[in-house]
């Protein structure tokens, strides 16, 4: 291996400047949607009062989850010593923070009262995991903040391993927690599961990956810098596993569910009677999300390329928000169950599959929080030397002499 | 348990006189039938709800009318909140439901709101400590310190809160209602401290079946104690253990 150079992304290509032109409008268009929301109040969303979180939701945890998971490159360098991956380290980062600031942006601008953030920050109900998650997210960006300077100040190399470590254990607790959001909810029957909580993580690290590498693609292409065969190899194979294990957990909570007849009714609607969710659940989370891209990073007949491993993780994003759907509006959609084995009905719906229809303005919101990480990222490397100068494979593979 | 200690030995005053008597202030037409029935005692002005009491309903289904909305109808006049045509958004903070069991039992209507649990699921989950519950049982929604996450709403097992989705009119100087907020029954929380009846038990008993008995479930001489211990009661998801302050006499 040699030596690897880091540097900011020069502006010699147009496409950098194309980019952050159309995310900067991406975020106006959010901060639109935010102040048009809380102008008006939610009925202008597609949210109710059956579907109390909609949308933005499903794009706010999509992208904290891929926070957490994006963080992972730079653990499996740091605190389990790969060094093949050391060059994506402080990127993975600056990923991580990126995504966690686009995801926390979604979530206080949905608010009822987003002027009230100070009161969040100031009061606080340590029973509630919401709470909880307050710390957690601060801890988050803090400790990634400090394990970059660890990175990139040679100074500070002694404590690399212990940020290293510390913010590896640290998003593990944080995802597990976002899980636990749900699975603490007795009141749902499709939550109140411990399941959800290492099923977030397992998603964390699939939907992480994914968005991390299509993050170094597209930096990659506008610095006009060249990914080798051996790292798109390496991660792919650990994104194969990352999918497999979502699908694996996917699968035995079903299995699980369907086994107990009580549970039987509802599971009857993800899989069967659930109309758009289940059309979301079959076609969204199974087959692109999961299913196609097993078929494209199990190599059949020449191993893995960029091409492949990007529309894989292309797949994986659809996947990731398709599932995120189906978890957070399915499990709303279902009504709650006031009188086991009797039928309930009211002029508040219950009873009913409730419908939700997502509105364009929470949209715009949502992809707002997604634009507002693209731009983090896209800048941060134009400022700051985030970025491997280059990634072949003779600076990445352990073995290229030899070879 | 010293509160209630100190207000015993406290010189007889206006209020405590009429507390008394208010105590007694209860119509029994039969043995076991109480038509009319008051809180045995409310707080001082200043003083902090307290453990003592513990605030609770009775709702007896079979005396409850197939299609009577008077509880409804009351509890929304009382507290301000009107609807704007849109019943996906409305906000509802007690509705009846209509419960069916395919043969094994007749169709009947049940009025449900905030069950006000003692270990109530929506106080656990909010972030801010907003969603409370008073030491005397009433679950609250604190209006400065909501900040609309919503998370309560998820967590409710009774689907008793609302979400204020756009701008009200004609709000109660005693029940705020803020856009971009959480609410739910307040057990009239304004007139239980003012030695009241909610104004859903006042309607009933006024013009619909009496089929609501409100009163303090730790008074073992309230006329809420007396039922409960004399008839069998339940509550909706009593497999929760979520200990309701809202019984019921009839459901399945």
């Amino acid at each position: 291996m040699q030596g690897i150079g880091y540097r900011e992304i020069p502006s010699i290509h147009y496409s950098f400047f194309v980019v952050l032109g159309i995310m900067f409008a991406l975020i106006l268009a959010g901060l639109y949607a935010a102040w048009y929301m809380e102008h008006h109040g939610h009925w202008v969303t597609g949210m109710d009062n059956q579907i109390v979180w909609g949308v933005p939701h499903v794009f706010a945890i999509f992208l904290i989850l891929s926070a957490s998971g994006a963080l992972n490159i730079a653990s499996i360098a740091t605190v389990f010593g790969r060094a093949s991956f050391k060059p994506l380290s402080r990127f993975s980062a600056l990923v991580a923070i990126a995504l966690l600031i686009g995801g926390l942006s979604v979530l206080v601008l949905d608010l009822g009262r987003p002027d009230r953030l100070l009161i969040a920050m100031t009061h606080y109900n340590f029973r509630s995991v919401f709470a909880w998650n307050i710390f957690l997210y601060v801890g988050f960006l803090i400790l990634v903040g400090f394990y970059v300077w660890s990175i990139m100040d040679r100074k500070m190399e002694a404590l690399r391993i212990f940020a290293g470590a510390t913010s590896f254990l640290w998003r593990l607790v944080l995802t597990s927690a976002t899980g636990l959001i749900f699975g603490f909810l007795i009141a749902r029957e499709s939550y109140d599961s411990a399941i959800l909580a290492p099923m977030f993580i397992a998603m964390s690290l699939s939907f992480g990956l994914a968005v991390f590498y299509l993050f170094l693609q597209g930096s990659f292409f506008v610095s006009r810098r060249k990914i080798g065969n051996y790292i798109v190899v390496r991660l792919g194979k650990l994104l194969r596993i990352f999918v497999s294990v979502v699908l694996y957990i996917v699968v035995i909570s079903h299995l699980t569910n369907l086994y107990a007849s009580e549970h039987q009714d509802i599971e009857r609607f993800f899989l069967l009677s659930g109309r758009e969710i289940t059309v979301i659940f079959w076609i969204g989370q199974i087959l692109i999300g999961s299913f196609l891209p097993l078929l494209l990073l199990f190599p059949i007949d020449k191993p893995l390329d960029t091409v492949r491993m990007t529309y894989a993780s292309v797949f994986v994003v659809i996947g990731g928000i398709s599932q995120l759907y189906v978890i957070i509006i399915g499990g709303q959609a279902y009504p709650l169950i006031l009188f086991p084995g009797y039928e309930v009905s009211s002029s508040f719906f219950d009873g009913v599959i409730n419908v939700y229809t997502p509105s364009l303005i929470e949209t715009l919101l949502g992809i707002g929080g997604v634009a507002l990480a693209v731009k983090i990222v896209f800048l941060g490397s134009k400022i700051l030397p985030f970025l491997p100068t280059n990634l072949d494979d003779k600076n990445t593979d352990p073995h290229y002499e030899s070879s | 348990m010293n509160d209630n200690v100190d207000r015993k030995c406290e010189p007889c005053d206006r209020r405590t006189f009429l507390g008394g008597a208010i105590s007694a202030a209860s119509l029994t037409i039969a043995p076991g039938v109480t038509l009319f029935s008051i809180p045995s005692f409310a707080r001082k002005p200043g003083e902090r709800a307290s453990n003592v009491n513990r605030w609770g309903l009775l709702i007896d289904i079979n005396k409850c009318p197939d299609g009577c909305n008077e509880c409804v109808k009351a509890c929304h006049r009382e507290n301000g909140v009107k609807s704007h045509g849109r019943p996906e958004t409305d906000a509802k903070w007690i509705r009846k439901i209509t419960v069916s069991g395919s043969g094994r039992r007749p169709e009947f209507e049940i009025p449900v709101m905030c069950q006000h649990c003692e270990n109530p699921p929506c106080v656990d989950v909010c972030p801010t400590g907003a969603s409370m519950k008073r030491a005397d049982g009433i679950v609250l929604v604190d209006k400065h310190t909501c900040i609309g996450c919503r998370y309560c709403m998820i967590a409710c097992p009774y689907k008793a809160r609302s979400f204020v989705h756009e701008k009200t009119t004609g709000q109660r100087s005693f029940a705020p209602r803020g856009k971009g907020t959480v609410e739910s029954c307040t057990l009239c929380v304004h007139r239980v401290d003012q030695n009241r009846l909610p104004a859903c038990v006042e309607r009933c008993q006024e013009k619909a079946g009496g089929a609501m008995i409100f009163g303090d479930i730790n008074d073992k001489n309230s006329a809420i104690s007396k039922a409960l211990r004399k008839y069998p009661s339940k509550e909706i998801r009593g497999d929760l253990n979520l200990k309701l302050g809202v019984r019921y006499r009839g459901i399945p």
